[in-house]
């Protein structure tokens, strides 16, 4: 569970420029739920994400997971909890190093990485198991540099590697902005798999009216760092994507 | 004449744990560090020091490599921690080291004769030469097998994907200041290492050994990437040896000009031009290309 309590983000405090990203923002998401944030741009979705993922810290407010107060955590403390997948489908992955090699992190997202050589045979094979749950044919290629693939591919690899460890909770930050649309179905396809199948609790930032209608069973509508809507699972199943446009209007 | 040609061969293989440092930092973990220069004096400067007092070699050895170390955990400490460029750090660190290896070495230059230097260890062959030869291609095998490993285990894997993707690192867990502290200090270790091994073969060491000496791991780390491009190579042991075949190419052109009557004062003219041929052939040649 992520709790977020009064949680404020300014940036530029004091100066001219000041932004408050963040406006006191209370938050609780529940184990399993799939959360989609909706809101205009630079309404401060980013910065909640980020909030969470320990890329920016709070200026006011705490954020606990699954009961541990996590506010003073920096980033790499966090991926015991957390694995993100990012706008920027070159984030996500080590492009020189080899899809092996960038699975072999993944697995290790909550451990120590030792001074032992932990790909063998036995790693391979589970690795080229879970790949050949895409239907890319990557499973034959992971060998390769993550460099050599496309966009696509590498955001769906990125999502997989999310799974590789015990980490249950999975930040997206418009992960399909950069793909093409079939793509972007894979890998939203994926992330639904990913939180029905393996409870992953997902949080979903999207553009996409017609994605944030489909996917989730949560919608958040976020307007200059507040929260403007808050849309548990039966209220959403009941919205016809109209209703959602309209909001925007 | 092929006098000239094994003494590049030998020089090449003491100055090749410079060069692998250089790969470390250059290549692997995408930061230019020149405490170099600092460190390898400093690793021939504590060499001097303790066999002239007669420390057995074994012993010295690894003190050099962790005097080394330190030199790199402190770049990487006024790097990662104070956020300052890490081209200046390394500078900050080489200059302060010149005045340390002053102090340790009591004067400019220690000349190392009569002393059991690590070259003497092995009598296999009946030329000394060739002796000398063998025990550094053991040290030098034995660096690449623990080179390579350490690369392909996790840890290595978490230091190569530092360097090549810091966002996604960090959401692996890793602690990136952490893995570029240990991995500056593994290659000024290296760096030590090289003075180690140069002091005893050139039977001496001087505080100035160590001016421009970067250049020539960085020209080694140049021929290297070249020829992995070139062959289409990622395997890492492979980038290794080819690591150290640019150390061997690079001397043997010192070692050829030499031997076309090059006056040794032209020496580092020769190698900053060498370096700068390497550097600019792929752009020229690129260049050349786009205006045919
Ligand atoms: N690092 C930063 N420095 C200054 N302002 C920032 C920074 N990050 C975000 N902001 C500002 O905070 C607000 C919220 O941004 P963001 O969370 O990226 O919005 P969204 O993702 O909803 O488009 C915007 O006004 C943005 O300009
Ligand atoms: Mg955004």
């Amino acid at each position: 569970m992520i709790s977020l309590q009064k949680i404020s983000k300014f940036f530029n405090k004091g100066k001219t420029n000041e932004v408050t990203a963040l406006n006191n923002i209370s938050l609780q998401i529940n184990e399993g739920e799939f959360v989609v944030v909706i809101g205009a741009n630079g309404s401060g979705k980013t910065t909640l994400l980020n909030i969470i993922a320990g890329v920016e810290m709070p200026s006011l407010g705490k954020i606990e997971i699954n009961g541990n107060d996590v506010t003073p955590l920096p980033e790499y403390k966090r991926s015991r909890w957390v694995a993100r997948v990012f706008q920027n489908p070159n984030n996500g992955t080590a492009p020189d190093l080899t899809i092996l090699d960038n699975f072999r992190l993944a697995a290790l997202r909550t451990q120590r990485k030792n001074m032992t050589i932990g790909i063998n045979a036995a790693f391979k094979k589970k690795v080229q198991e879970k790949i050949s749950e895409l239907g890319m044919g990557l499973e034959n290629k992971i060998n390769q540099p993550m460099g050599n693939l496309s966009g696509g591919q590498r955001q769906a690899l990125t999502l997989l590697m999310s799974v590789m460890d015990d980490t249950n909770i999975l930040l997206l930050d418009e992960p399909t902005a950069a793909l093409d649309p079939k793509s972007a179905l894979v890998v939203l396809k994926l992330a639904d798999k990913l939180n029905k199948d393996l409870g992953m609790t997902t949080i979903l930032i999207t553009h996409n009216i017609k994605d944030a209608h489909q996917y989730g069973n949560r919608l958040i509508q976020l307007n200059e760092g507040k929260i403007l809507r808050d849309i548990n699972a039966e209220m959403k199943s009941r919205l016809s994507l109209p209703d959602i446009f309209e909001w925007f209007g | 004449m092929s006098q000239f040609y094994l003494t590049a061969l030998q020089l090449s293989i003491c100055l090749g744990p410079m060069a692998l440092g250089i790969f470390i930092t250059m290549k692997i973990f995408n930061i230019p560090d020149i405490t170099t220069d600092g460190s390898y004096t400093l690793g021939a400067v504590v060499t001097a020091v303790l066999l002239s007092n007669h420390w057995p070699v074994l012993a010295v050895l690894p003190l050099c490599m962790i005097a080394g170390s330190v030199a790199g955990i402190c770049t990487a400490l006024i790097h990662t921690k104070l956020r300052i460029d890490a081209l200046l750090a390394g500078i900050l660190v080489m200059t302060g080291l010149y005045s340390v290896n002053l102090i340790i070495l009591g004067r400019s230059n220690v000349p190392l004769i009569n002393i059991h230097s690590i070259f003497n260890t092995l009598s296999i062959f009946n030329n000394d030469i060739y002796n000398q030869l063998f025990v550094a291609l053991l040290i030098i095998i034995v660096l690449i097998f623990l080179l390579r490993y350490l690369l392909l285990t996790d840890f290595g894997i978490g230091m190569r994907a530092t360097g090549n993707n810091p966002i996604m690192t960090k959401s692996m867990g890793i602690n990136n200041d952490f893995i570029k502290i240990i991995g500056l200090a593994i290659a000024n270790a290296l760096t030590a290492l090289s003075g180690f091994l140069v002091a005893q073969y050139q039977s001496f060491a001087d505080i100035n050994m160590g001016i421009g000496i970067v250049i020539t791991g960085l020209g080694s780390v140049l021929i290297a990437d070249a020829l992995r491009i070139w062959m289409n190579v990622s395997n890492i042991g492979l980038q290794i040896l080819f690591v150290l075949a640019g150390s061997l190419i690079f001397q043997l052109v010192l070692a050829f000009s030499l031997a076309m009557g090059i006056d040794p004062n032209f020496l580092k003219l020769v190698t900053a031009l060498f370096v700068l041929f390497i550097v600019a052939l792929p752009r020229v040649s690129s260049q050349l290309k786009r205006a045919s």
